[in-house]
């Protein structure tokens, strides 16, 4: 009887949560093979044909194949923007959890400043201007550096309270010192906080589209959700394409997710939770 | 420990290559000669097929010179980027931006070349001339042509219903009322864009004008308001009218611009308040809008001074920052001319007169477009506000939606309003404010 | 670099350039020893980076907070742009909804994080492919989210309003709506959110050690006491990060709202960042600049008080 129950329970909380996180993603794929006409109803019903193969040419080449210089220009920023903030918050944020005083006290307040304060964007388009960086790849990925560096930096500190102190004295009778401690010892303990940071950071940043639209203006230069975002008005009349849009842009977060879904819970389970 | 640090740097310096390689600069001139001019427009389907054509016709008289069109989003966010890529010497070499009261915030002293004078205005009626000035200097040519700002309506219902273009406001409410009876909608608003809900206050501005001539002078001295003018602050009474009459649409709040032309193609709303211009990318889906759809403007008090008040085109001006000055020259003077007129005639229906003399309107013109050209032809026009004084405040589409909803009573929005104008001005730096 | 005291055996090369951090070093280290192995060179990179791009434009932008900003020029006006900021019309509706949405969203956060967390850490078929259902929302891009959305939440033809419809209940206009439509955008954000707070509870409940488990199982505690006396309070720390974080979040949210309302209808659902970067479009960039000083002030005396609160919490559970 109890069991009975509990099933029953289960059995509906199962099909709430399905209902409420599957239906949108339904919505957003079957949208998005449809053709236009039926697309325009923008309801939930099955397609009455399905111009897959075209509607993701007629995405993939609109205007000159933006998307594709996009995914590129999208790939390398994500890639080394997170590369750069993983090395940078990673040893940031060991000296931080380790070492106390002022320098430690100031190093905390700017964290936390920085996950509060909102970008100043013409101050750092002069700056970047004056640096040669303004319109470049580089100049952006600096900027998704320096704003992405608060929350990584949290993360790491916090995962590196759950190690103990007595491995770097350990570490340091054996000889390593400064440096070589942290990148022979730590580094590699940091694992599942890393990729805890590599999945949200790449996130973030594969998603941002505020950042792009300041820093990196121009149609050769665009990311992804810059194009969905001129898309929108683009094809204000061809749902099926915007939500085609949509879900090719979707999928390289998905593979990411498929690739570390297990370690997700691994790195939270350090990291974030020892707060 | 060196070696480590090496690698890193080296993967570094690998990065910043593969990601510096990734971008190229466009405006290099090639080897052969052949100059290439950036061209910044806003992302509506309507600029974006003018500028395609402009840009691939003027290519055809001049091999030489290659014009590449470059969009950005429309609205206040792309006025931003428009500001933000001046004032940092990162304009494209030609941009198209508006005209009058928003082309003063550029500061196009300071960023634009200088037209007065050029033969590139050869072309130009003269009085276009004062929405692209800036202290007696001219900085830009029309793009497109001008257009009207009050009520598209739908002539079959119209006709179904007996009904005639209305004077007045009463008759109009007349109207509505008839219409509403009948089962279909009277007025679609669609407050989703917002930027749709402040035809019924912009689009009164010659009925404004009629009943107090100096009212543009004064409000730019800071001496007349909205509030305290019973002729201004009437467009917020129609629009709170409209929504306390339930003579909306359902769903009005979140409705968008394209649901509302579709709406009122369709026949299943007969008025909508909207700029002329919206029409023409309607044709490609629905040919019919050519003739069942018409236009007039918005109804004042006295059917003796009916008219309406009509939108100047947009500019298409030259960065100072460019580096093909008279590459850029040649291509306005092309655009100013009657022949990139019936070149863009072909492409986009025109939706009101053009300020290019010896360009004019094709035969076949839509009925929006004849409609606007009746009231021209009896002078019974008048610029918007935002072409005769260069403040406009940046809030009134909220405030319109506000009022429009029944959420702010049509006084205290319009008091809202002269607040939103005063902050504008003091942030201007007028005189007096 | 003269400090190396062979005791701490600190062998390890350090960077030309550290010679202020290394003197500092030096004194930290007569108050405890463990100093040299935690050069502050290791913030170098970190602090280049955030201070030439984050923290330089940030003061200038403190600067031209006291300036009438047009892009082209700036004149020193002092504190006037405080004063108009504050004197915004619609200021107070703003930060009403800026609380009330950081108070919804991370209330549903985390009571429905905490429930979704309890259910895929129990024997549950199909967890594996819920617990990657609830998280994937946070993998799509807000644009993306907002826009589909948009389209559910159309009055009477959307999707929502027609599954209401089906028991009967006539949806209204939920982002038209001047009652509803913060309230949607809220929900919204819960919807791309939950699945992260989730993430972090199922960390959390994983690693409350199997002992006291059995302990209650011994007692003979149901599930519900389990629930009451183990799980919620051990799972503190996890609640105490998804508070932060998402509270934060909540006071600076923007974006969501901005796709899908853009504060709207009227101002009914503007928040102070979408006040902020309304004054941002329309030119005023020193008004703005000012607005963002204000919001940072704001959240500072909303969040590090209840940090502290909550932290204290966490220590003593």
């Amino acid at each position: 009887m109890k069991n009975l129950r509990r099933a029953g329970a289960e059995a509906a909380a199962l099909a709430v949560a399905a209902a409420v996180f599957l239906v949108p993603f339904s919505f957003m794929l079957l949208t998005a093979v449809k053709d236009d006409k039926q697309a325009a109803d923008l309801d939930f019903s099955w397609p009455t044909s399905w111009p897959v193969v075209k509607n993701v040419i007629e995405v993939v080449s609109a205007r000159d194949y933006v998307l594709l210089r996009a995914y590129v220009n999208s790939t390398v920023l994500t890639v080394a923007s997170v590369a750069l903030i993983v090395v940078c918050a990673a040893m940031a944020g060991y000296v931080l959890q380790r070492r106390a005083g002022r320098i430690g006290t100031l190093a905390n307040f700017l964290v936390l400043s920085g996950l509060i304060i909102p970008p100043a964007i013409v101050p750092t388009i002069w700056l970047l201007q004056a640096l040669g960086l303004f319109k470049t790849l580089p100049g952006l990925i600096l900027v998704e550096v320096a704003f992405g560096l608060s929350y990584a930096v949290l993360l790491f500190r916090a995962f590196i309270a759950a190690i103990p102190r007595e491995l770097d004295e350990a570490a340091m009778i054996d000889g390593c010192g400064g440096l070589t401690l942290f990148f022979r010892v730590i580094f590699p303990l940091l694992k599942p906080v890393t990729i805890t940071v590599i999945l949200t950071q790449s996130v973030a940043i594969f998603n941002d589209f505020v950042n792009p639209l300041y820093f990196l203006p121009g149609d050769d230069n665009a990311t992804v959700q810059v194009t969905l975002y001129n898309f929108q008005s683009q094809y204000s009349t061809q749902w099926n394409l915007l939500f085609m849009d949509i879900v090719l842009i979707t999928i390289p977060p998905l593979l990411a997710f498929v690739f570390f879904n297990r370690k997700i819970v691994a790195g939270m389970t350090a990291g974030a939770v020892k707060g | 420990m060196q070696t480590s640090r090496r690698t890193m740097g080296t993967a570094l310096a690998v990065l910043t290559m593969a990601a510096l390689t990734s971008c190229g600069s466009g405006s290099e001139p090639a080897a052969d000669g052949t100059v290439t001019l950036s061209f910044l427009v806003d992302n509506s389907q309507a600029t974006l097929d003018t500028a395609k054509v402009l840009a691939d016709t003027f290519t055809k008289g001049n091999p030489a010179i290659r014009v590449e069109v470059e969009t950005r989003p429309g609205g206040t966010e792309g006025d931003n980027i428009v500001k933000t890529r001046l004032s940092t010497g990162d304009m494209s070499d030609v941009f198209w931006y508006n005209s009058g009261s928003l082309l003063q915030a550029l500061n196009p002293a300071q960023t634009m070349v200088d037209l007065t004078g050029d033969p590139v205005l050869k072309n130009v009626q003269k009085d276009y001339l004062p929405v692209v000035t800036q202290g007696g200097r001219v900085y830009g040519v029309p793009a497109g042509t001008a257009l009207g700002g009050g009520i598209l309506y739908n002539r079959k219902v119209y006709e179904k219903l007996g009904l005639k273009a209305p004077t007045t406001w009463a008759e109009f409410t007349a109207n509505n009322d008839k219409i509403k009876a009948d089962g279909t909608t009277p007025v679609i608003s669609t407050f989703k864009d917002t930027w749709t809900s402040q035809l019924f206050v912009l689009g009164d501005y010659y009925n404004v004008q009629a009943a107090v001539p100096d009212f543009a002078r004064d409000y730019t001295a800071g001496t007349a308001t909205f509030a305290t003018t019973p002729a201004a602050q009437a467009g917020f009474e129609h629009l709170a009218e409209v929504h306390a009459k339930g003579h909306l649409n359902e769903g009005f709040g979140s409705a968008t611009s394209e649901q509302g032309l579709k709406m009122l193609v369709e026949g299943k709303g007969a008025h909508y308040p909207m700029l002329s211009a919206m029409l023409p990318p309607l044709l490609k889906d629905y040919p019919q809008a050519a003739t069942d759809i018409g236009f007039f403007g918005i109804p004042g008090t006295d059917p003796a001074k009916n008219g309406t008040t009509i939108w100047e085109p947009p500019g298409i001006y030259i960065a100072k920052s460019t580096e093909h000055p008279d590459a850029a020259k040649k291509f306005l003077a092309y655009i100013a001319s009657p022949a990139a007129a019936d070149a863009v005639n072909k492409v986009v229906q025109p939706a009101g007169p053009y300020r290019i003399e010896g360009a004019r309107l094709p035969d076949d013109a839509i009925q929006v477009a004849k409609d606007l050209q009746a009231y021209i032809d009896k002078g019974a026009t008048a610029p918007a506000l935002e072409f005769l004084s260069p403040i406009k405040g940046p809030a009134l589409e909220q405030i319109t939606v506000a009022v429009g909803s029944g959420l702010t009573p049509p006084a205290e929005g319009a008091a809202q309003y002269d607040k939103d104008v005063a902050k504008q001005a003091k942030q201007l730096g007028l005189e007096g404010w | 670099m003269t400090g190396h005291r062979p005791d701490t055996r600190d062998a390890g090369p350090r960077s030309a350039g550290s010679g202020l951090p290394a003197r500092r070093a030096h004194a930290t280290r007569a108050r405890r020893k463990t100093g040299p192995a935690y050069p502050y060179a290791l913030y170098l990179p970190a602090a280049l980076v955030y201070t030439v791009i984050f923290l330089v434009p940030t003061a200038m932008a403190f600067y031209f907070a006291l300036t009438r900003w047009t892009l082209f020029d700036s004149e020193f006006v002092g504190l006037d742009n405080f004063r108009d900021f504050l004197a915004e019309q619609n200021l107070s509706i703003g930060f009403r909804n800026t609380v009330v949405y950081a108070v919804v969203t991370s209330a549903l956060k985390v009571v429905i994080g905490l429930g979704l967390g309890v259910l895929l850490t129990s024997k549950l078929r199909l967890r594996g492919f819920l617990r990657s259902l609830v998280f994937f929302p946070v993998l799509v891009s807000t644009v993306a989210v907002g826009i589909t959305f948009s389209v559910l939440l159309k009055p009477d033809t959307g999707l929502v309003d027609k599954a209401l419809a089906l028991v009967g209940i006539s949806g209204p206009d939920w982002l038209g709506d001047a009652s509803t439509a913060l309230l949607s955008v809220a929900l919204v954000d819960v919807w791309k959110g939950v699945g992260l707070a989730t993430v972090i509870y199922i960390a959390g409940i994983l690693s409350i050690p199997t002992d006291y488990y059995q302990a209650v199982a011994v007692d003979g505690g149901g599930a519900w006491h389990r629930f009451r006396h183990v799980t919620l309070p051990l799972s503190w720390p996890a609640t105490y990060s998804v508070i932060i974080l998402s509270f934060i979040g909540g006071l600076r949210s923007f974006d969501l709202i901005w796709t899908m309302t853009r504060g709207g209808p009227g101002f009914t659902s503007d928040v102070i960042a979408s006040i902020i970067y309304k004054q941002y479009q329309a030119g005023f960039y020193g008004l703005s600049t000012a607005g963002n000083v204000l919001l940072f002030v704001v959240v500072t005396a909303i969040v590090v008080p209840l940090n502290w609160f909550l932290g204290r919490r966490q220590v003593s559970p």
